[in-house]
């Protein structure tokens, strides 16, 4: 039976599908095991430690590392959840199905990074949820904090799909999320904003692109920031570009795909 | 000779170690047959396999499926061809019947449940349609990965190795189920290493050796054009050497002169070569030669691929 030329749609819709009932079938590891460790953060950080701390930049403590704590997640389980999907079927063989179907670069990353940020997003909600059991907090710009997290959720799930090709171990595909990006977020303005960092130690910070995630959607959340908003836009859009960019020069030479 | 359905023109893969995994690779599969690629390890058969379908991106040369350029109209091309791996790959915490699903839905056909069950049932898999795939033999496992080749209902059908550790009993049900499918009207290319497997399900075969395509015929054909008889005379003395009055005939003597070796006869006439080895057995006891016994038979594809690979062979060494 024929399929025509065109965009395969069910098979981009079916990889969607079964990515987002591997996570299902995994929840405990995808949603839950992320969910408590966030909700730890908000009772130690937010309710104990947060109580004897002063606002920042007019906002209380405790809702302060809210944005912080959100991306800390989001870029940690996007990226690794990508990862995952697509390093999986490398390493089980199982890959065979998907570059012998008639589905290309869109169908591909619609299903597997579209399952992934769309697993983040609903990580986002139910963190955002858990924390007004611990934290007071209001959204100033709630289209802008959706469509945010949105976008660093598809940016982080391009660049776990890219991870997931590049590595050839399950050491490598859990060094950047454990190695980098979990420290770099820590150190990107969660628990304090960058402009309180002593002398040299605030331009170092800067250094840091995580910082102007952090920052970006902070000022979604609170209306205050260390960076402008169209800054962390900018480089988060860059950074996009730049996924797609090496996701398209993988399908297009079968980098570690069709070798 | 009709349009193939599959028209592989020069194609070859130079993997970047350096390996040449095909070289200029000239193969034409005709509508409805089963043919069978046969060849040693290494000698190309899956390198093959992947670049019809996607796996592997050939360095040079070019496929055209169903009369599409399988580089440029991949997406209409790959939606006709259905593959069964030889490694059992798939995802062992999926159940069955989902796992099929999937694959149909991969290859952008709608859900059809009933297909679904009509592919399962005759695999003998529908009672296990919500089994983990993970909890079935290896026997099962390995019919599920056709169900899934078969979900998007491909009229070209690989499968690479498809009794590869299987138990005869198995291996016949398999031969059986791709005799089904090839009378139900799809096109199968298979490779094996049993070579019975070949002799038994195709209709034409497919000699590749270190990437290159050694020949191409119908199995008859070859039977015919290379099929030779051989002849193991049991003497009731061991001789010293092959007797001056046999040096018409093709024989040899074995190792411990025990036995008289004959290969000859051509494939053009079956019989020629029995005729021979009766002219031969005279021709012995009129020069006083006894024997106890002859093991005469004629030569098997195994026979012939097995020559034509030493040949090939030694004659690069």
């Amino acid at each position: 039976m024929a399929l025509g030329g065109t965009f395969n749609a069910r098979g981009a819709w079916s990889i969607y599908v079964r990515e987002l009932m591997r996570a299902m079938r995994t929840a405990f590891q995808s949603i839950l095991s992320p969910v408590l460790t966030t909700s730890l953060y908000f009772v130690v950080f937010g309710t104990v430690i947060g109580a004897r701390m002063e606002p920042v930049d007019g906002v209380a403590y405790g809702a302060f590392i809210i944005p912080g704590l959100l991306m800390l997640t989001l870029l940690g389980e996007t990226t690794s959840n990508s990862s995952f999907g697509i390093y999986m079927p490398r390493f089980t063989g199982t890959i065979y199905e998907l570059l012998s179907a008639p589905v290309g670069v869109a169908e591909t990353l619609i299903g597997f990074v579209g399952a992934a940020a769309t697993k983040g997003l609903i990580l986002a909600a139910i963190i955002l949820g858990t924390a007004t059991f611990f934290v007071d907090y209001e959204i100033k710009y709630p289209l802008a904090a959706v469509g945010y997290i949105m976008l660093v959720a598809a940016s982080f799930s391009l660049f776990g799909f890219i991870l997931g090709i590049w590595a050839d171990s399950f050491e490598k595909l859990g060094i950047i999320p454990l190695l980098f990006l979990t420290p770099l977020t820590f150190l990107g303005g969660t628990f304090y904003s960058i402009d309180d960092l002593p002398g040299v130690w605030s331009t170092i910070a800067y250094a840091n692109p995580i910082a102007f995630l952090v920052s970006g959607l902070r000022w979604t959340f609170y209306g205050t920031s260390d960076v402008s908003i169209w800054t962390s836009l900018g480089l988060t859009f860059g950074f996009l570009a730049v996924c797609v960019a090496v996701i398209a020069f993988i399908f297009k030479t079968g980098w570690r795909l069709r070798e | 000779m009709p349009d193939p359905i599959l028209s592989i023109k020069g194609l070859t893969k130079v993997y970047s170690g350096g390996v040449k995994a095909l070289d200029n690779v000239e193969l034409d599969i005709r509508k409805g047959e089963i043919f069978a690629l046969l060849g040693p390890n290494g000698a190309g058969k899956t390198t093959l396999i992947g670049a019809v379908c996607g796996l592997v991106r050939p360095t040079s040369g070019t496929m055209v499926a169903f009369g599409s350029d399988l580089a440029r109209d991949w997406r209409t091309a790959r939606a006709r061809i259905g593959l069964v791996p030889q490694e059992l790959s798939t995802d062992m915490f999926e159940t069955v019947f989902r796992a099929v699903a999937y694959s149909r839905g991969l290859f952008g056909l709608a859900p059809d449940k009933a297909r679904i069950e009509e592919i399962l049932r005759s695999l003998s898999l529908w009672e296990k349609k919500d089994s983990q795939i993970r909890e079935l033999s290896g026997g099962m496992k390995r019919r599920v990965l056709i169900a899934k080749a078969l979900a998007h209902e491909p009229d070209l059908l690989f499968l690479d190795e498809p009794t590869a550790g299987v138990d005869v009993e198995l291996r016949k049900g398999m031969w059986q189920q791709i005799g089904a499918l090839s009378e139900r009207g799809t096109t199968i290319i298979l490779t094996t290493h049993y070579i019975e497997e070949a002799e038994l399900m195709a209709d034409r075969v497919g000699i590749i050796l270190k990437g290159q395509i050694l020949m191409v015929d119908d199995k008859a054909s070859i039977m015919k054009q290379m099929g030779s008889t051989e002849a193991i005379i049991s003497l009731a003395q061991s001789l010293q050497a092959v007797p001056e009055s046999l040096s018409a005939y093709p024989v040899t003597l074995s190792e411990d002169g025990c036995s008289l070796i004959y290969r000859g006869g051509s494939g053009d006439d079956a019989s020629s070569g029995n005729v021979e080895v009766a002219s031969l057995t005279k021709a012995l006891i009129a020069a006083g030669i006894d024997y106890v016994g002859i093991d005469i038979h004629d030569s098997s594809l195994e026979d012939i691929f097995v020559d034509l690979v030493s040949e090939r062979e030694e004659g690069t060494a």
